[in-house]
């Protein structure tokens, strides 16, 4: 065991460091402002393009079609290197490399490749993702989007339905989309994948009002949205595969490596008590603080186990769902504890302190954490099943042709 | 980066636990319990024999000179087993004690005695009840007076390493100014003692900040074992929910149990992956010692909680009685619980080990 790099592994990080401290700062985000969404999103093709004109875009990605071809133990070093500047990465470039890339690359055609794996690479093609429904969310294979091809000669599919949660798909190009081709088969076979133009006429986004305030995710309605054959991924009766593909991406792509808990031991240790002390003096505080870190820890080191068994050849398979499952716990619990340390003025505070803002914010999204890219119950499901070798739980509509569900 | 254990040390592991299971299955534990066994003595002796007991200890003092994670992987084992053994007390505190602070002639003295299991020492440290590190005891002009309890293993020991004030003294506990008194002890497997010391002769172990490095250094061995008995746990719970049948459909088909089994195995999963990181930084990085050991630590003791409790509450009724074998470790567990300082002690030394702390005493 050793958690220091190898010298090959000094020698790539030192690489990256250099590349990073020549060209990251040019591309940071100003501290403490909010960027409007148009421009942020701006700013990351422009750094996805510095990235690819320096040969740092798709470390894992295999050399044929256009990446590095390294081992994952890289891609962690780079994104360890990265994270130590402010740069414009977020769901509208990472959903490109992270899940449109891997599923063209597995389940695409030579053409599709060409067209799109270079142009996401450069960030000239900048992606958002069409998969959850107001009724299928965890249960996405119940999913009712409908795609019906023409009988015109064209080969087109004529799509109907409505998506939520799609993250910046009013400033993104193209959607990664999955549909129901197929309704006399049970749920998980009627399903295809596309690739869709969002600038296609019949695709409307509108933002959904959150409770954070925010409108970084969207309800898209897709109405006689006509998509040409060539943009199937994969065959027909595939899409639940290549999902599962996509899936795989997120998650191993989710957890950084900032502490996310020393900023709130930070605040407490800034919070005074009413006498010499601060919060952090508050024992209920301590332990409560001191475990949120130590648990992070204990992720941090849990993710080098699991990059080792990757590198190794293994697959993590639902241990991954670990990592996720405990960190938007935890980032739930220390936040609303770290509101309660701060007294009535987590409630609102004086304008001038720019720290509560971001705590309100954090409590409110974590939630969200506890939601997206697999629900807590749905995770701990999974390790029972997967990692402990439970039963499965009954799936009554599993065998059931889709259009005989009630 | 290689952040996994290697073949060896699985292979290690397989041949300790392999072992273990042979000699001390569950029966074997009640047997000692009724018997009330001080301690399983064969086995110790036979751990002795095989030099697990010697595995970090240098080989010159008859040691095999193996890592602290070797160590560990040893030490797991032991914690799955709910082994009657003097393990923490001889090896992880006492002869860490020597090791790190004892002259060339008490290393001399006491290391290969203890790494072949000929000699057990104990380690005292509490005075009562309160923090682990005492404050009555004295130590001065080579004369220890003052009570330390509760001293494990100290009725098998011949002698004891004993802390007082910030400063370790080495005693023989075969002398009239030592008494001992036996203690009921709640993990019935670990008998607790009572030490009065009316002016013993004792012997300075010396050396600067010894005791908060003996202090985490055992603390990485002590989450070892406590992540293999959170393992046992966990697998004794799961597969008895598994055979449980229940309203016409097996227990662990339940939610409920899958869920509670699912969040006993997250939990122990960071636990372990800190027990690695402690004792890798034990072994090769002193620096990321203090921060690891106290997250390891942490993160075991909320491990091991959860799956000694968790592990009982699935088996029900049965689980309650003597015949069932989840009370070994929902005793052991509070054992480890407060051994070498309980969460609060830890958390305090976790907080003062990250950058910005203001160095409050730990």
């Amino acid at each position: 065991m050793d958690f220091k790099d190898s010298p090959a592994e000094a020698e790539f990080r030192g690489e990256a460091k250099a590349w990073l401290a020549a060209h990251a700062p040019a591309h940071e985000l100003p501290g403490g402002a909010t960027l409007p969404e148009v421009e942020e999103a701006e700013r990351g093709r422009a750094w996805m393009r510095e990235l690819f004109n320096g040969g740092w875009s798709g470390l894992t990605f295999p050399k044929e079609l256009g990446g590095r071809g390294l081992s994952g133990i890289e891609t962690v070093i780079f994104s360890e290197e990265e994270g130590k500047y402010r740069l414009p990465k977020g769901p509208f470039t990472t959903i490109g490399t992270g899940m449109a890339l891997p599923v063209i690359a597995k389940h695409g055609n030579d053409e599709q490749r060409t067209r799109f794996i270079e142009s996401t690479l450069k960030g000239d093609t900048t992606w958002c993702q069409l998969f959850s429904e107001p009724a299928a969310g965890s249960d996405l294979a119940a999913l009712r989007t409908k795609a019906v091809q023409t009988d015109d000669g064209s080969g087109d599919w004529i799509v109907n339905g409505q998506k939520v949660w799609s993250s910046w798909a009013h400033l993104t190009d193209w959607g990664i989309l999955v549909v129901r081709t197929d309704t006399k088969v049970p749920k998980h076979k009627g399903l295809t994948f596309f690739v869709v133009d969002m600038k296609t006429p019949g695709i409307e986004t509108r933002p959904i009002r959150q409770i954070s305030g925010m409108s970084e995710f969207n309800e898209t309605f897709l109405t006689d949205v006509r998509i040409p054959d060539v943009n199937r991924i994969g065959a027909q009766g595939e899409g639940w595969a290549c999902c599962m593909t996509v899936l795989m991406g997120e998650r191993l792509g989710s957890g950084g490596n900032r502490s996310e808990i020393e900023p709130l031991i930070d605040l407490a240790r800034r919070t005074p008590r009413g006498d010499d002390s601060n919060m952090l003096d508050d024992s209920a505080v301590r332990l409560s603080l001191a475990d949120a870190l130590a648990e992070e820890q204990g992720a941090r080191y849990f993710q080098a186990r699991l990059r080792t068994m990757v590198s190794k050849g293994e697959n993590p398979g639902a241990l991954a769902g670990m990592v996720k499952l405990a960190y938007a716990a935890r980032q739930q619990r220390a936040l609303g504890l770290t509101m309660e340390s701060r007294g009535l003025d987590a409630i609102a505070a004086d304008p001038a302190d720019g720290s509560t803002p971001h705590l309100q914010y954090d409590y409110i999204y974590s939630t969200v954490m506890r939601i997206a890219g697999g629900a807590d119950e749905v995770l701990r499901n999974q390790i029972a099943e997967r990692v402990l070798g439970m039963p499965g739980e009954v799936r009554m509509d599993k065998d059931v042709p889709f259009d005989q569900l009630s | 980066m290689d952040f996994d254990i290697s073949d060896e040390q699985k292979m290690l592991a397989e041949q300790v636990r392999g072992l273990l299971a042979e000699r001390t299955p569950f029966d074997h534990l009640r047997k000692l319990i009724d018997d009330e066994a001080e301690w399983d003595e064969p086995l110790w002796r036979e751990l002795g024999e095989m030099g697990f007991l010697g595995a970090n200890i240098p080989e010159e003092f008859g040691g095999l000179g193996m890592g602290d994670l070797d160590l560990g992987i040893i030490a797991q084992e032991l914690g799955r087993a709910n082994a009657a053994v003097p393990f923490t007390s001889s090896i992880v505190l006492a002869a860490d004690a020597i090791r790190l602070a004892g002259s060339s002639e008490q290393k001399q003295q006491w290391l290969p005695r203890l790494a072949s299991g000929g000699v057990v020492a104990c380690f005292a440290s509490a005075e009562g009840p309160g923090p682990i590190l005492g404050t009555s005891v004295s130590f001065s002009g080579g004369k220890l007076a003052g009570t330390k309890q509760p001293v494990a293993d100290a009725g098998i020991a011949k002698i004891a390493v004993v802390q007082a004030g910030e400063g370790l003294a080495l005693v023989q506990l075969d002398q009239p100014q030592v008494t001992l008194t036996k203690l009921d002890s709640f993990d019935q497997l670990r008998p607790h003692y009572r030490i009065d010391f009316d002016n013993a002769v004792a012997e300075p172990l010396g050396g600067d900040n010894v005791l908060s490095t003996l202090l985490d250094r055992a603390a990485v061995q002590i989450v070892f074992e406590a992540v293999g008995a959170s393992e046992a746990c966990l697998e004794m719970g799961r597969n008895y929910v598994m055979e449980r049948q229940m309203f016409g459909r097996s227990l662990a088909s339940y939610q409920a149990i899958k869920h509670k089994l699912a969040d006993v195995a997250v939990t122990i999963e960071l636990a372990k992956s800190n027990a690695y990181f402690a004792g890798w930084a034990a072994e090769a990085s002193p620096d990321d010692l203090a921060a690891g050991a106290a997250a390891a630590r942490l993160t075991a003791i909320k491990a091991f909680e959860l799956a000694a409790r968790e592990n009982l509450q699935v088996h029900g009724g049965i689980g309650y009685t003597f015949e069932a074998n989840c009370h070994f470790y929902y005793r052991r567990e509070r054992m480890l619980a407060v051994i070498v300082g309980n969460r609060g002690f830890w958390a305090d030394r976790l907080l003062n080990a990250q950058p910005g702390a203001q160095g409050k005493a730990a």
